[in-house]
């Protein structure tokens, strides 16, 4: 039997690379193609600077680590509250989002106001460079090894 | 609300994190690979994509926009008391994966899982990943009932160059899994070493 058949593509561009969050907001992108998608939910409660949280938002990664600094202040919206006791120990944004049921943007939303108030830190993810950092696979290799 | 269980609690050094990206067509075992290796029972999260224009589906109301919900299924491994890596399977839809950003352009490299039976059914999302330049390998999931092609008859098949693994595996099984992996690792390894990882 002769299986079908695929031709192979070559590379449109250099792809994006995702610049480190330190949590630092950068713009959040309008509706265009590699915008961010329009959320779709308005219980972020306070986005970036104060700007109802449509314009800015912090550059947040699915895998970026997230610990909080402090306990929820009685300020906090319930949201806020339930993702600062989740992350008194490190945890992954992805996490956050599976164990708050919200999704991924949301998060990011809630995120950008509690980093804005220095509530959470945020642990940069490694993303895939140019030339990916040799000793980082080799460290995953060896923990691949042990499992 | 649900929060992680005391043994599934990262250790406070916990500092960076890396992840790899599981794909493929319906039913080859993405999330079946991400349980098998998972530390943690493997967790679900989602994304709502709103684009105009996208797709052709009648379901979502107006015809210029459509607001469709992403699921992924995700696994964790510690790598060391500093170091995690987390999977994420990409169950159904797989026209939007792309739209989720950053999913794949931060990703370390991808697993394409291939089920023989259905070839083609991985086809576009292996070109898409050439067009993004996310290195990747190829896992043959082995189904019973699946017909067995030789190695380099499938990688004609699939177009693919000599330098892309393609490895047999049965991702039912942690230590089958966890070599898909491995494979990925040297592979992005070689990679590094020849300077080629764009």
């Amino acid at each position: 039997m002769t299986p079908p058949r695929r031709q192979r593509r070559t590379p449109r561009q250099a792809p994006p690379v995702p610049p480190p969050d330190r949590g630092t907001a950068t713009p959040g992108g309008g509706p265009g193609p590699k915008g961010n998608p329009e959320r779709l939910f308005v219980i972020g409660g306070e986005g970036g600077d104060g700007d109802e949280g449509g314009g800015e938002r912090a550059d947040i990664d699915l895998v970026t680590l997230i610990v909080a600094r402090a306990d929820p202040p009685v300020s906090a919206t319930p949201e806020q509250a339930a993702l600062l006791r989740l992350c008194a120990a490190p945890l992954s944004v992805a996490e956050l989002s599976a164990y708050l049921a919200l999704p991924f943007s949301v998060v990011t939303v809630l995120l950008t106001g509690l980093l804005a108030h220095e509530l959470v830190e945020a642990r940069a993810p490694i993303v895939r460079q140019k030339v990916a950092d040799r000793l980082l696979l080799e460290a995953v290799m060896h923990g691949l090894q042990r499992l | 609300m649900t929060g992680p269980r005391t043994e599934d609690r990262l250790p406070p050094t916990a500092e960076t994190a890396v992840k790899i990206v599981i794909v493929g067509g319906f039913g080859v075992g993405k999330t079946t690979m991400v349980g098998s290796v998972s530390e943690i029972r493997p967790l679900t999260t989602e994304e709502t994509m709103t684009q105009a224009g996208i797709g052709v589906d009648d379901d979502f109301g107006s015809p210029t926009k459509t607001a469709t919900t992403v699921a992924m299924d995700f696994g964790r491994i510690s790598i060391t008391e500093q170091l995690v890596l987390y999977l994420f399977g990409t169950p159904g839809q797989e026209r939007f994966w792309f739209l989720w950003n950053g999913l794949f352009e931060g990703a370390l490299g991808a697993v394409v899982l291939v089920d023989t039976r259905r070839l083609e059914s991985s086809f576009d999302v292996m070109g898409k990943l050439e067009e993004r330049g996310v290195p990747f390998v190829v896992g043959l999931n082995a189904f019973p009932d699946a017909p067995r092609h030789p190695v380099d008859e499938l990688r004609t098949a699939l177009d693919l160059s000599e330098d892309i693994p393609i490895v047999e595996c049965d991702v039912r099984r942690r230590a089958s899994s966890r070599d898909v992996l491995m494979t990925l690792m040297r592979f992005l390894h070689s990679l590094a070493m020849t300077g080629a990882l764009t």
